[in-house]
């Protein structure tokens, strides 16, 4: 009843489905990054070369390029650059985390809710990372849909918006999904428990959803069918707000990302997608996954998990740093992400964990911030690595970047600055003079007496 | 209904216990007992002293828990056992003051692993010592990436009890400790906050900000009235002890333990981000004549010159905190050491976190060196600045004939995330570096 009447309002509301729309791209100017040390990821570490950004793609990788006429030439001699960091776990932007108040909620979108002027954006460009695949809360067992975006601080949504990123659904096991810990301020508000309240009701939400969701396709699939044989009497199927993304999960169109602490509620999931013919695409947070690994790479699933977090409540007290080491030892695309606007601006010293906890080569823990997180939002062609013809999304660091004592510099996307230190610093000052000039113009201001 | 409560609790926990798929989550020690008190020679490594020069081809010699010798040319005793530390590097352990390491275990939906704060506001008595427990997970994770020391502090209420100096190795409290008493802990009530506690909130619901200063008001007077009743039974005391025909004084556990911190033996923490919640607490302290530690910091570097003057320390535990307003610099938190350094302002980092994850300590360091600091301010830190500030820096924090032999001997830097330990000593003791993790890890890492 209740999912009638949101699934009405989304229908309101004008949901267009599918894969998120490609905006016109603005050409950027032409730059030449010169003698720099290049961290492909992807292809190794390139000493003393020269990296062009052209029309917002990587033109050219190599020694002595030159530069295009009209082109802007920095010299990144003693430099290090790698490709944008890709934050697999965020909640940036988000004006709203979580719509939990049912168990399934997959009709609702992330991309309705975000804020383009959020300043933890411009925080994580200072930090590097320009991808952050904004994800629901973990509150229910089926959440709502992902937004994967560009970090283009100034711009609109529309235009941060990663053009051809597969779209994604957030689904959410244990604790979180279960309220244990919130029960007792859910019984002195008066909110009442919510189904399921354990992990074997999560597992019911999940068969009794992908049920309908398969009934649902049939239906469509019947019509489609018949109307392609010319049949021009059937009324089209009620369309489904609800089902529909998880008929394109059913049809590998959408990307589920699945919030999860326990080894035992992972392979719970993996063995209900596999009995409903479908992959999951990452495991989120994933703690106990080094306990269920090679189950992990048989499903074709990916990971994503914190660097070092542990021990905060009880389906975390079993995780080890050394998760993402035994899941990449075991062939799984594993990923380090934030969950965080705090560590988001820092996910290069998490990789760099990754090194001490399970002895990553330091290509290895890079691609754990890069080129991974780009194959888990299924966008693995366009960044993640510093190849010819991909986006031009890099930083310069002032040096090697999985040391704590390195800077981010200078943050391209599509070949545009986005954060420039030197710029930043000329921005301050002239904030400063501003805040000067108005506070010396404002006669009645006090000047406070700091003791 | 205390009978339910429990029952509750328990089922909670053996849900979690027994519900997972293999090994379980469990409450269990993690944490390898260390060696005995040996003679040890850490021989051919890079010595990081702190204090003086690096020595590039150094040994320090460790006996009978302290130091014995340091330098190139150094004798090594024949009953010494020699550890090679021929391309590794040699630096005194760091020393964590802003946690409440062995306080709490799982912060949520296992309340009975977390004994921090006593009930009531007022409890100078209540000793992190006797909440410690010497087998958390968090210790063992935590000394392995050089952290050998920490302070463990009490949180909540007003005067929320006495921190306690505890090495990380050893498998009791007692055997932990350093100074089991070793500062007071006051969380003064905020200026346009309504003060702290149920009280406050109270007074913020039902009454708005002019109930909320009426309730901070309050605090701070029942606050004064202690430390002043405390004051009176002191010298009440001493009276009594030179003058036995006066009327004895009653004795009372509560101010009696307010007393080292009245003489200005026992340092006083004070948790305080906001400038004005810094400045109040600076001259309550003055006022209290109390030795006063700011612990927090974020706007210290707004009151810098108020803190030198007042030669006041502050333990920065902010560096890698959010900005708070939107219009801060990105950076304005990462460079706060870089901020109270200029300023003359003495100081160390901290993560501030209560136990799983102050392992991050090197990296706050390693941010505040990114932001400015530089390399040897930012390990100087984590290491012999916060054991000056608590005047205990004669006995460690650096690599020096005579102090405690707390060292850690590393593969690189040790403020880098990626470096690794390959020895570590506490007390003079050889720490095995097994734990929690390191377990788990091989129990499941070539699991087919």
């Amino acid at each position: 009843m209740n999912t009638r009447i949101l699934a009405g309002a989304g229908l309101l509301i004008g949901a267009a489905l599918g894969a998120q729309q490609p905006v016109a791209a603005k050409p950027a100017g032409a730059t030449l990054i010169k003698n720099a040390t290049i961290l492909t990821v992807t292809k190794g570490k390139l000493e003393n070369t020269d990296l062009l950004l052209q029309n917002g793609k990587i033109a050219q990788i190599g020694k002595n390029l030159s530069a295009p006429a009209g082109a802007t030439v920095i010299d990144a001699t003693g430099k290090v650059v790698m490709p944008g960091i890709i934050d697999p776990h965020s909640h940036s932007m988000a004006d709203a985390i979580n719509e939990g108040s049912l168990s399934v909620t997959s009709m609702v979108r992330i991309r309705d809710v975000l804020n383009p002027t959020d300043i933890n954006i411009y925080r994580q460009l200072a930090g590097g990372v320009t991808t952050i695949n904004v994800l629901h809360g973990s509150a229910n067992t089926i959440g709502g849909q992902n937004a994967v975006m560009k970090l283009k601080y100034g711009r609109s949504v529309d235009d941060m918006l990663f053009p051809g990123a597969t779209p994604g659904i957030k689904f959410a096991l244990g604790e979180n999904v279960t309220q244990k810990n919130s029960q007792q301020s859910a019984q002195a508000t008066g909110r009442p428990l919510r189904y399921p309240a354990t992990r074997m009701g999560q597992e019911e939400v999940l068969r009794d959803a992908f049920t309908r969701a398969r009934d649902y396709k049939a239906s469509l699939d019947d019509y489609n069918a018949a109307v392609a044989k010319g049949d021009k009497t059937l009324v089209a199927p009620e369309r489904n707000l609800e089902l529909e993304p998880l008929v394109e999960v059913l049809e590998g169109k959408r990307f589920v990302h699945a919030h999860s602490y326990r080894g035992d509620e992972m392979l719970m999931l993996l063995n209900v997608a596999k009995e409903f013919g479908f992959t999951v695409k990452t495991l989120q947070h994933g703690l106990e996954g080094y306990k269920i690994a090679s189950e992990i790479a048989q499903a074709g699933t990916g990971l994503s998990t914190f660097a070092d977090e542990w021990s905060y409540k009880i389906e975390a007290y079993d995780a080890i740093p050394y998760n993402t080491a035994i899941l990449i030892h075991h062939g799984v695309v594993a990923t380090v992400n934030s969950d965080s606007d705090e560590r988001a601006r820092r996910l290069n010293i998490d990789a760099a964990k990754m090194i001490r906890y399970g002895g990553l080569t330091e290509d290895e823990a890079l691609k754990t911030i890069t080129y991974n997180g780009a194959v888990q939002m299924g966008v693995e062609k366009r960044v993640g690595s510093i190849e010819v013809g991909k986006d031009a999304d890099v930083v310069i660091w002032s040096g090697d970047p999985l040391s704590v004592y390195s800077m981010a510099e200078t943050t391209f996307i599509d070949g545009e600055i986005f954060f420039d230190i030197k710029r930043d610093k000329e921005m301050r000052d002239q904030m400063a003079k501003e805040r000067a000039a108005l506070e010396a113009a404002d006669r009645r201001r006090v000047t406070p007496v700091v003791p | 209904m205390t009978h339910l409560t429990q029952r509750d609790l328990i089922a909670v926990i053996f849900g979690a216990t027994m519900g997972a798929s293999t090994a379980r989550a469990q409450l269990g020690s993690f944490n390898p007992n260390p060696g005995p008190q040996g003679t040890f020679a850490i021989r051919g490594g890079r010595v990081v002293t702190v204090s003086g020069a690096e020595i590039p081809n150094g040994t320090v010699v460790i006996s009978a828990g302290k130091i014995t010798a340091v330098g190139t040319n150094v004798t090594v005793p024949s009953n010494a056992q020699v550890i090679d530390a021929t391309g590794l590097h040699v630096y005194p352990g760091m020393i964590e003051t802003g946690s409440s390491v062995g306080l709490s275990e799982i912060g949520q939906g296992a309340v009975a692993t977390v004994d921090i704060s006593e009930v009531g506001s007022f409890n100078p008595n209540a000793q992190a010592f006797y909440g410690i427990d010497p087998h958390s997970a968090h210790i063992g994770v935590a000394r392995v990436v050089g952290i050998t020391t920490v302070v463990s502090r009490p949180t909540g209420g007003i005067l929320s009890g006495q921190a306690a100096l505890l090495n990380l190795a050893g498998d009791t409290p007692p055997k932990m400790a350093v100074v089991p008493r070793f500062a007071l802990v006051i969380e003064l009530p905020r200026s346009g906050f309504g003060g702290r506690g149920f009280a406050r909130a109270a007074a913020v619901q039902q009454g708005g900000p002019t109930d909320a200063n009426r309730v901070r008001q309050l605090q701070m007077d029942s606050l004064r009235a202690m430390l002043h009743d405390a004051e009176a039974y002191g010298k009440a005391h001493a009276a009594y002890a030179k003058d036995k025909s006066i009327p004895r004084p009653a004795h009372d556990v509560v101010l009696e333990s307010l007393l080292p911190a009245l003489s200005g033996q026992m340092p006083v923490i004070f948790p305080a981000d906001r400038a004005t919640d810094i400045r109040d607490a600076v001259t309550f302290a003055e006022e209290m004549k109390l030795k006063p530690i700011i612990i927090g910091g974020q706007e210290a570097p707004a009151v810098a010159a108020f803190l030198k003057q007042h030669n006041t320390p502050v333990i920065v535990t902010a560096v890698m905190k959010l900005p708070s307003r939107e219009d801060d610099p990105y950076d304005v938190n990462y460079s706060i050491p870089a901020k109270l350094a200029a300023a003359g302002v003495t100081f160390a980092i901290s993560t501030g976190d209560r136990g799983s994850e102050i392992r991050t300590l090197p990296y706050n360091a390693g941010m505040a060196a990114a932001h400015g600091l530089s390399k040897a301010d930012a390990l100087k830190s984590v290491t012999l600045w916060p054991a000056q500030i608590f005047g205990v820096g004669d006995k460690m924090g650096s690599i020096e004939v005579g102090k405690m032999a707390n060292i850690v001997v590393t593969t690189g830097d040790l403020l880098e995330a990626k470096i690794d330990t390959k020895y570590l000593f506490i007390d003079g003791r050889n720490v095995p570096l097994d734990t929690k993790h390191t377990q788990l890890n091989a129990t499941f890492k070539d699991r087919p």
